[in-house]
């Protein structure tokens, strides 16, 4: 195979992986806090980039028209309205099902998600059909033979790679992530030691849902198209990523993610049956993962509690 | 003894009129056209369910004393319902569809509501069934009651594939197994060719020992609608799967079920193998879910991959839900509501995603035991000193 035919692949492969990581970050945040999962999280993600749109149509309607702004300004709305309703649905919903059985937890937000992706479709403007996503990052190429590295592309990696970054020293070296590493391990002793436990609670589903609403613009600017069913797939290969990382491990999620991402292309560029059979590929990789490391690549470190 | 003997009559009066009043009432809200008759039998609905508070002791006492009659009661009510309806489509493949999601969910009760297995994948396994009966009644080689049977088995078999991650996975590990097995279902049929890829399959008619599923027979010089064939089937299958599940919850392999489901631990150290249980409740559950599928398939004629969805899984969930983990009557009236519902209400049939995402979410803060709630079991449910 041609060398530029395979860095095209790998550049495609990391530009997904980016994106997933975000999305299984989000996942993993929630699992560490909670203990729970919430699975309307790549709903989410899709309402974040709707909300960005419609932002997008609102600045453009008011004159603003350099992309740059633009490109800024929908993304601080999308992200604060997301945090705002993640921590609405911790509120509301996740908190008052604490001491109910996971199973239901998993339940209400997987039907959550669900009540957000059939509202976008009943009720945003024509929601059934895919919306156009405007090219606001600049798309000069380099091209050397088969290689071509698209400027958007390279903006979009950085973004996310920088936004993992973040979170990770958000997470691990700050006494915002302190509490949260503090609530995560024992939620009860982090009340003694005079941790406001609802609070961070809110902060980091906040902090989650603002990851899903990036990735989904991510999403938006790279494949200039939205749909109201995007985040199911989204969600469901984040929460596989999160899952055969390990739940709780941040690192766990970001190896999901690009493993999920190389599992994909791999599916699509090397096995010998057609393409389109990538997801089906992928996602029998996950079983067959699950059932050799039950818990995860990276393991969860707690034992069973009997 | 005797008191109770004497006392007993009026239970079954109680149950009996109530069997009577539910195929009423079923009567009228299959055969009502407008949206108004449909909310006023809604309101009506949640009256008699507010009354039904008064009668449930005497209820529960019918069903627990004369079982024998009140089944058969509920089962000639359903006969008398395909009677009325016997020259009309729509109220029939309605009165079918909600026997056969029933059955499915029983499946699914199983796995959810005894054995504590969770498995979003059963539009999966239900449309391994409906798969099965298109591939071969196109060849015409097997039997068509054959067939039936087979995508049941099949859809076992093919859960056995998943049995290995199912029982070394827990809690949200597990889920992400049948999640992930579920979207791999149907992006497989999207692009397999031999299985008709996105446009799908039609499937064959059912028919046995010469009985043509596919045109009405004439009774007594009435030609009535070929569904009638199908409720019948759906009816038997029905209650085949209904008294299964119950002789499964009342045996000790229930009991075993039970016992894994609400502590593994405590379970294993008496002696029950957790590793049985869940390959049986797991393997059971497809079988029944797998049979539903199939001969739903066969019923409604022509098959796609949108209809077995990761969505249609979470609404076979819903039905388990709402009814109430492991309760069969909760199941089989959450059937009706889920399937009927939207389907009656022609307004809402845009919005019934939307509308029981936002049941279930009430449901599990309000509500999270469901509808009709399974009791603590007894030990052996159903069972009565010798006279």
């Amino acid at each position: 195979m041609d060398i530029g035919l395979l860095g095209q692949y790998l550049v495609n492969g990391i530009m997904l992986g980016t994106m997933y990581a975000l999305v299984a970050v989000g996942f993993t945040l929630f699992f560490g806090v909670l203990d729970i999962i919430k699975f309307s999280h790549g709903d989410v993600l899709m309402l974040g980039a709707f909300i960005g749109f419609s932002a997008y149509l609102g600045l453009s309607a008011l004159g603003v028209s350099n992309p740059w702004v633009l490109v800024v300004c929908l993304t601080v709305i999308a992200v604060a309205a997301t945090a705002a309703l993640g921590a609405l649905i911790a509120r509301t919903l996740i908190l008052k099902l604490k001491s109910a059985p996971p199973l239901n937890t998993l339940l209400i937000t997987l039907m959550l998600g669900i009540a957000i992706r059939e509202s976008v479709r009943l009720f945003f403007p024509d929601g059934s059909n895919p919306k156009m996503f405007p090219p606001l990052l600049p798309s000069s190429a380099m091209e050397i033979g088969h290689f071509t590295l698209r400027a958007d592309s390279v903006i979009l990696v950085a973004v996310g790679l920088i936004l993992i970054i973040g979170l990770n020293l958000v997470v691990n070296r700050t006494r915002l992530g302190l509490a949260i590493r503090a609530v995560a391990q024992d939620a009860e002793t982090a009340r003694l030691m005079g941790i406001n436990y609802t609070m961070i609670v809110l902060v980091t589903f906040a902090i989650g849902s603002g990851t899903a609403a990036i990735a989904g613009i991510m999403n938006g600017l790279y494949y200039n198209e939205i749909n109201f069913g995007m985040g199911l797939l989204l969600g469901l290969i984040g929460f596989s990523a999160a899952i055969i990382g390990g739940l709780g491990s941040l690192y766990g999620a970001i190896l999901g993610g690009f493993l999920f991402a190389a599992l994909q292309t791999i599916g699509a560029v090397a096995l010998p049956f057609a393409s389109a059979y990538k997801d089906v590929f992928a996602f029998a990789v996950v079983i067959a993962l699950m059932a050799w490391k039950p818990t995860g690549l990276i393991a969860e470190r707690s034992s069973d509690r009997v | 003894m005797t008191m109770k003997q004497s006392t007993s009559a009026a239970p079954l009066a109680v149950g009996l009129t109530a069997v009577a009043a539910v195929a009423a009432y079923f009567w009228a809200f299959l055969s009502v056209e407008s949206n108004v008759a449909v909310l006023g039998l809604l309101a009506l609905a949640a009256l008699a369910a507010i009354f039904s508070r008064k009668i449930a002791p005497s209820l529960d006492r019918a069903m627990d004393e004369h079982d024998c009659v009140m089944h058969g009661a509920i089962l000639a009510a359903l006969l008398v319902l395909i009677a009325l309806f016997a020259e009309d489509h729509f109220p029939l493949l309605m009165f079918s569809t909600t026997l056969l999601y029933m059955t499915a969910a029983l499946g699914l009760n199983i796995q959810f509501g005894y054995a504590g297995i969770v498995n979003f994948a059963g539009a999966a396994f239900f449309g391994i069934g409906s798969y099965t009966s298109a591939v071969l009644t196109a060849q015409g080689l097997v039997p068509p009651i054959l067939i039936l049977v087979l995508g049941g088995i099949i859809a076992a078999a093919i859960g056995f594939v998943l049995i290995l991650p199912v029982l070394r996975t827990r809690g949200h590990y597990s889920a992400v197994v049948t999640i992930a097995f579920s979207v791999l279902f149907v992006s497989f049929l999207q692009v397999n060719d031999v299985l008709g890829g996105p446009q799908g399959l039609s499937v064959g008619a059912m028919s046995l020992l010469g009985w043509d599923f596919g045109t009405g027979p004439t009774l007594f010089g009435v030609e009535t609608s070929f569904y009638v064939n199908y409720a019948l089937a759906s009816v038997a299958l029905a209650a085949l799967a209904f008294t299964f599940t119950r002789r499964l919850e009342r045996s000790w392999l229930g009991l075993s079920l039970d016992a894994v489901r609400l502590d593994e631990t405590a379970s294993a150290c008496c002696g029950i193998g957790i590793r049985r249980a869940k390959v049986l409740a797991f393997g059971f559950g497809n079988l029944l879910i797998g049979l539903a599928g199939a001969l739903f398939g066969m019923m409604i004629g022509y098959i796609a991959p949108t209809s077995f969805t990761f969505s249609d899984s979470l609404l076979m969930v819903a039905i388990v839900l709402l009814g109430g983990m492991g309760s069969l009557w909760g199941t089989a009236l959450a059937a009706a509501i889920v399937v009927l519902l939207p389907e009656k209400l022609q307004v809402l049939q845009e919005y019934r995603f939307l509308l029981f995402s936002v049941m279930v979410i009430a449901m599990l803060l309000f509500r999270p035991q469901g509808l009709l709630p399974r009791g603590v079991r007894r030990f052996v449910p159903g069972w009565r000193p010798a006279e």
